[in-house]
């Protein structure tokens, strides 16, 4: 993509056995954010639970970065250890650099082949030297030395994390990061330039943590869950926040008990939710149609993995869209929501819990593992106001009636405890005041009235990011909308005029709103992570169209890189 | 105190020599395999040298038998203690052990085997299976000693030898 | 059923390693099973292993049988398919604390109350090791952990009781540090006809690294002979220190095993609909 590309430094560091390679690139990404800049930080391991091989990989920046690039820069290996494991999420070239430890022996076939720069440090031998020192402080030291950050700034990350705990390590680990410093080698890899100030007013957090606090804004006050892989750490991480805001969080026995539990909680007047995966949702979906029919609002987070079935754990894919938009049985819209990058779960999130409350039905929002399980160093996202409103019920003379015919198809809702408002909530099929009933009248209304709740409501402009204008427009949704983007900068300041749509909304579909932003547009070039083209097909399904439409459909566990985007657009740009 | 068990024959004493020796070979192996799955080469390393070593006992042991074993398969024994007398147990591994921690393990079953033999002897009313438990402790002995000096090639461990900055991670 | 005298232990391993840390108990009742294949004579080709999804559902793959890693919680009801359509082959659950008795709990009462002729091994290690250390419905009630900061407050359950409740027809208890005993155990339990239910205490040394100890100095043998009296069962187990081993209950009730009442083709009930 050459010098149209977000200027960025992309670092990997793999090792095994408890060498800590995910705590050093913690570390290294603390320290670069101290001294001002932005990054990102996803990482890979082995099917082993501890001493595996594991790979930290990191992407820092002048400017927010929220996907990773198309290649690394910089390889630091502390060993070799199945290190094949990770061969295809590694891009390397001639351009890169290999730092190694001669003791590891020689490089496997796959790090040969890239033909990057080597340099090796005996980081091993170094590291024993110095009496309690660790093998990854030495390799910091490289890396900091390397990339040009100040050694203070390394050690300052270091102290934050285990300083405080054990102070006689924090000696060790400077002697080891000094020595590293000292004997990186000279190479020629271009360094970012550090800010003269940090920006003031960055996070970092990760999508899971951003979504759990979005959910908290939006008001959620109970929350059931079933540990799943890679959604857990949402359900931990709101174990200790709810009951700090007046919430509870219990954890259910299962899936079916968690959507149940969180159906019982929201009849009770509290905004619920809970966060699964794939598996889990598939097993929720009889109790998620029961919420459409009851019409409780709930909010339930599907953090994406690579499926079918058991799948890859911690691999991402958007491979739960048709489940999520079509999984009910019978007649049951319902609302599906998904965030655009790892900052943007705390918008979708609160969101989430806004819509559910007002249209009192499920929204299932679509996060995913690279999204959930990413660390990223953003500006402090702006405070939005979305209260989570649920209508009530005003004293009536003749009779509640839960499911009252409205323009707007919702109906106040009566909380328990409020008098004169006690009605039975059904999945039967029933009429106004609720009672079961099998006339084909009470069925259409209903129906109709669910169907119009959706159709009539203001989803405002938070239903999809566009963006800029041209003939040619890229469409995609959830986390492939990161690369999209990074891409259709790149195009742009190489003179093609692409517009970007990134739904945010996957369902009801929006076919007005849609047209409307694809006036002047012909071609349409569509991305996506999944085997089938599941977003193509519901496009095509739902909505019309232009004339030319490029799908471009691929599943997981790879991620989406700008430069092959890039790559379409220009293609698309010149047919 | 270790109860030893009674033999009617050499026949039977040497079966159930070589099932000790072919049991503790193929813990160590697995312990091998354990510890190379979790890329710890260096114990990986030693404990395959362990296997090694217990493998060559028990062709010694077949050879000393010569045809008296013909009568009898080493498949299963009752051992009066949880594993065999000579056998490293699964619960003493850590992915991060150390060199060290691995010798000591390996000395403690050897020495584990000296007294086995030794309370065999000491309890053995036919004098030629006294004579060959005798042989068979002196053999053990012997790998203490080895052992022993392998050891002396590593100083104490460092006191955070089971420290790993990383989480344990899930796979599923 | 064949039985083959001549087969080794090393015949039922397979040649993928585990992934288990090394430490885990698991590693003991892998090699159980080997032990105890061995000793029952079974073929590997007519033993399947079932199970559902965790640290202990990792075995099928480990062994050289046929094998099931279905999804979290079901195992049983799936094992319990197979065994109904093939009544020949010897079929073992395996399954681990979380999948077996949170998720896999409803499973559990139906599968002891149908008592089906197979043999159920829950490697408990009261925590949920695979996805990183939640409580489960074994783990007691102070113990802290991400999802549960302060404990769950919740008592443990008895799962060998709910077994004796439902109608499981052999309820016993091991210790994975104690090899011999877990095989002697898994034999009798295979041998046992019926649903028979092994609780295998098998130690995590990643999330509890202090049960290894802990267990191995607690757990004795049962200090009275099995029972056939379920009540009797049932009430020293919920009065016990919940550390005897040994078979706890053998019962007498006859396995469910559905079996066809005639083969004749399909096309003789077609009279039904002759005008």
């Amino acid at each position: 993509m050459g010098n149209a590309m977000t200027k960025s430094l992309s670092i990997v560091l793999t090792g095994s056995g408890g060498a800590g390679v995910m705590t050093a690139g913690q570390t290294l990404l603390d320290a670069a954010t101290s001294c001002g800049l932005y990054g990102l930080m996803t990482r890979s391991t082995g099917p082993q639970i501890r001493g595996g091989e594991a790979a930290a990989m990191i992407r820092l920046s002048p400017v927010p970065v929220q996907s990773h690039s198309d290649r690394f820069d910089i390889l630091l290996a502390l060993d070799f250890e199945n290190a094949e494991r990770f061969a295809e999420e590694l891009p390397l070239d001639a351009a890169s650099l290999i730092i190694a430890d001669p003791a590891a022996g020689e490089l496997p076939a796959f790090l040969r082949a890239c033909e990057a720069a080597i340099g090796l440090v005996p980081m091993a031998k170094l590291a024993k030297s110095i009496a309690g020192a660790r093998v990854s402080m030495v390799a910091l030291g490289v890396l900091a030395r390397i990339i040009g950050l100040p050694e203070t700034a390394v050690i300052a990350a270091v102290a934050e994390s285990i300083g405080r705990k054990k102070p006689e390590a924090l000696v060790a680990s400077e002697k080891a990061i000094r020595i590293g410093t000292e004997m990186a080698p000279e190479v020629a890899i271009s360094r970012l330039a550090l800010p003269a100030q940090p920006p003031p007013d960055r996070w970092s957090i990760t999508g899971n943590e951003a979504t759990a606090y979005g959910a908290m804004k939006g008001g959620v006050k109970f929350v059931a869950g079933y540990p799943i892989t890679p959604a857990t750490e949402i359900l931990e991480w709101m174990a200790t926040a709810l009951p700090q805001c007046g919430g509870v969080l219990v954890q259910a026995e299962d899936e079916l008990a968690s959507i149940n539990m969180i159906i019982g909680a929201s009849f009770g007047g509290a905004p619920s939710l809970t966060a699964t995966a794939g598996p889990g949702l598939s097993l929720m979906t009889e109790s998620i149609g029961l919420a459409v029919a009851s019409e409780i609002p709930l909010v339930i987070v599907d953090v994406m993995r690579s499926g079918p079935s058991t799948g890859i754990a911690t691999k991402s894919e958007q491979s739960d869209l048709n489940i999520a938009v079509y999984g009910l049985h019978g007649d049951a819209p319902h609302v599906v929501t998904a965030p655009l990058s790892v900052a943007d779960c705390l918008l979708t999130a609160q969101w989430s819990v806004h819509l559910a409350e007002s249209l009192q039905t499920p929204v299932i929002m679509l996060s995913d593992q690279s999204l959930g399980q990413a660390r990223v160093v953003i500006d402090r996202p702006a405070d939005i106001v979305l209260p989570a409103k649920r209508l009530v019920p005003e004293v009536s003379p003749d009779g509640y009636k839960r499911y009252a015919m409205t323009e707007t198809g919702i109906s106040p809702m009566a909380i328990p405890g409020y008098s004169g408002g006690q009605y039975t909530a059904d999945g039967l099929t029933h009429n106004e005041r609720g009672t079961p009933t099998s006339q084909a009248k009470d069925h259409i209304a209903q129906l109709g009235k669910r169907q119009r709740k959706l159709d009539a409501f203001d989803f405002s402009a938070y239903w999809a990011d566009i963006d800029g204008e041209g003939a040619l427009a890229v469409l995609t949704w959830g986390s492939s909308s990161q690369p999209v983007q990074e891409a259709v900068v790149a195009a742009r300041a190489n003179g093609i005029e692409v517009k970007l749509i990134a739904l945010r909304l996957i369902a009801p579909a929006q076919p007005a709103l849609l047209s409307a932003a694809l006036a002047g547009v012909d071609r349409v070039l569509i991305i996506e992570q999944s085997h089938t083209g599941q977003f193509w097909r519901y496009l095509r399904a739902h909505y019309d169209l232009p004339r030319d439409v490029v799908p471009n459909y691929c599943p997981g566990p790879l991620p989406i890189r700008p430069g092959e985007v890039h790559k379409y657009i220009q293609r698309e740009a010149r047919a | 105190m270790i109860r030893a068990p009674a033999f009617d024959s050499v026949a039977a004493f040497f079966a159930q020599a070589l099932a000790i020796e072919v049991e503790a070979a193929e813990r160590y192996a697995l312990l091998a395999d354990q510890m190379e799955v979790h890329n710890n080469k260096e114990i990986a390393a030693i404990f395959q040298k362990m296997a090694t070593v217990e493998q060559e006992h028990r062709a010694e042991i077949a050879r000393r038998a010569g045809d008296s074993l013909a009568a009898h398969s080493p498949e299963r024994f009752a051992w009066i203690i949880p594993d065999g007398p000579e056998t490293a147990a699964f619960e003493d591994a850590h992915y991060l052990m150390t060199p060290r921690q691995a010798l000591l393990l390996a000395r403690f079953n050897e020495q584990r085997a000296v007294d086995y033999y030794a309370a065999i002897a000491a309890a053995a009313t036919d004098p030629q299976i006294a004579a060959l438990a005798m042989e068979m402790a002196a053999d053990e002995r012997e790998h203490v000693r080895w052992v022993d000096q392998w050891l002396e090639q590593f100083g104490p461990d460092d006191p955070d030898w089971d420290e790993d900055t990383d989480p344990p991670v899930y796979s599923e | 059923m064949n039985m083959i005298t001549s087969c080794k232990p090393a015949d039922y391993k397979s040649a993928v390693k585990p992934v288990w840390c090394p430490g885990c108990g698991d590693h003991s009742v892998l090699l159980s099973f080997q032990r105890a294949l061995a000793e029952l004579g079974l073929p590997p080709e007519q033993v399947a292993i079932v199970s559902g999804i965790g640290c202990s559902s990792r075995i099928p793959a480990y062994t050289n049988c046929y094998g099931f890693h279905g999804v979290h919680g079901r195992s049983l009801a799936l094992a319990s398919g197979l065994k109904v359509a093939r009544p020949d082959l010897t079929v073992i659950v395996a399954s681990g604390d979380g999948d077996g008795f949170s998720i896999g709990g409803n499973h559990f009462l139906h599968a002891c109350r149908r008592n089906i002729d197979l043999t159920y091994v829950v490697m408990d290690n009261r925590i949920y090791g695979m996805t990183k250390g939640q409580p489960s419905p074994t783990t007691e009630p102070d113990w802290e952990t991400a999802i549960a900061p302060d404990g769950t407050g919740l008592s443990p359950f008895h799962p060998l009781v709910i077994a004796l409740a439902s109608g499981a027809n052999f309820v016993g208890r091991a210790f994975s540090g104690d090899l011999a005993g877990t095989v002697r155990l898994i034999v009798e339990a295979v041998r046992t006809p019926g649903f028979s239910f092994v609780q295998i205490l098998s130690p995590c040394v990643t999330f509890r690294p202090d049960q290894q100890r802990a267990w191995k100095q607690a757990v004795h043998p049962a200090a009275v002979t099995e029972t056939d009296d379920p009540a009797r069962a049932a009430r020293r187990l919920m009065t016990d220190d919940g550390f005897n081993t040994g078979v706890l209950y053998r019962g007498n009730r006859e396995p469910y095993q559905p079996a066809p009442k005639a083969y004749h083709a399909p096309s003789c009930l077609e009279t039904e609909f002759a005008l």
